[in-house]
Order: structure tokens, then sequence, then C-alpha cells
């Protein structure tokens, strides 16, 4: 049953993955392209688990965490770049 | 992909289960950045729905290598702790920063 799922379920997230590029193209502000970024670091950590469970391996949540922790950094430096012109202090 | 047949049936269909939810929850708060008109609109999609729908990718990842492996998985709660952590402090800087942006040049965005 998961076995017949798991490629649609991977093709959904791939369209996520689409939509959100398209708001980071597009994106008519610097916050719009900074939620965009941050929507495909979410979704690169649900694309990494999948593969995970598809391949039978737990290697990858290790990299899933890595861009959890990363990408999070990310948004907060860029926000606060955003607001303050500075990201430390 | 055989070893995702050897599973029991009933941890098969809650996984295939809540990977479905899961997947409909991020793809909707995917296109909800898409289909919206305003940033404040814009970030509830990803913020809440997309956030969700991680964290069910991560439980099912949680209850199949439970199932698989001799032990109780853990790692996939860490993921999931952190992010669901971590989605309010960033849409609150984002909001913060986009703020900002608006009351610094009233016509952009």
């Amino acid at each position: 049953m998961t076995a017949t799922v798991l490629p649609w379920i991977e093709a959904a997230f791939v369209l996520a993955f689409l939509c959100s590029g398209y708001r980071l193209l597009r994106g008519p502000g610097l916050p719009d392209r900074i939620l965009a970024l941050d929507t495909l670091y979410v979704n690169t950590i649900a694309l990494l688990v999948l593969f995970g469970i598809q391949h039978d391996t737990q290697l990858l949540f290790e990299a899933a965490l890595v861009v959890a922790l990363l990408g999070f950094i990310g948004t907060a430096a860029l926000s606060k770049y955003v607001t303050r012109g500075d990201i430390i202090g | 992909m055989s070893t995702l047949e050897q599973l029991p049936v009933w941890a098969d269909a809650l996984i295939a289960a809540m990977l479905l939810v899961s997947a409909v929850a991020a793809l909707v708060g995917s296109y909800a950045l898409v289909r919206f008109s305003d940033f404040y609109k814009r970030l509830h999609g990803p913020t809440k729905a997309t956030t969700l729908g991680v964290g069910g990718v991560l439980i099912a990842s949680a209850i199949y290598f439970t199932v698989r492996n001799p032990g109780f998985s853990v790692h996939e709660f860490l993921v999931t702790l952190f992010l669901f952590l971590t989605a309010p402090v960033s849409a609150h800087l984002l909001v913060k920063a986009a703020m900002h942006l608006a009351r610094s040049e009233p016509t952009g965005s």
C-alpha cells in the first residue's frame, strides 16, 4: 500500500516545491522571497524523509536535521538583515 | 522496494494514510503561497499547513522505522519538535521584517 502511494506523495511534494519556486522567482518583495525559501527548506526535509522511507535507510535523517537547523538560521538571519540592515547587533 | 511489502498490514495502511493526509496538507500550504494576494495572507499557508504536513511525514517515518527495526525510533520526533518550535519564530521575524519594509517605503510590495 505504501509502496504504491509513495511516488504520488513525492510528486505532491515536488509540486509544492514548484509552487514555492514560483513565489521565489516572482514574489513582489523581499519578505515573499524569504518566505518562499522557508517553504522550500521545509519541503526539502519532507522529501529527504520520504527518500529515507523509500530506500529503507536512516542515513538521511541527519541530513534532514542539518537542513532544518540551517534553514531556520537562514530565515532568521535574512529577516534580521531586512529589519535592521545588519545581522549581528 | 521489497522491504516496504514486508510490513504488517496495519502499519502499511497507517503509514499510507498518514502520508496521504500530510501530503495534501503540505501541498495546500504551498499552493496558498501562489494563490493568495497579500504577503500577510500568504504567510498563513506555509507556516501552518506545510509545517503540519511535514510533521505528519516525519511521524509516518517514525512509525515505519519503529515497526521495521527493533527498538523505538526517536530522531524523527527531534526534527518534528524542532520544526514546530521554529516555525512560529520565523513567521514572527518575517512579519516584523515585512512591517518594517512597509513602514519605510509605503508604496512598496
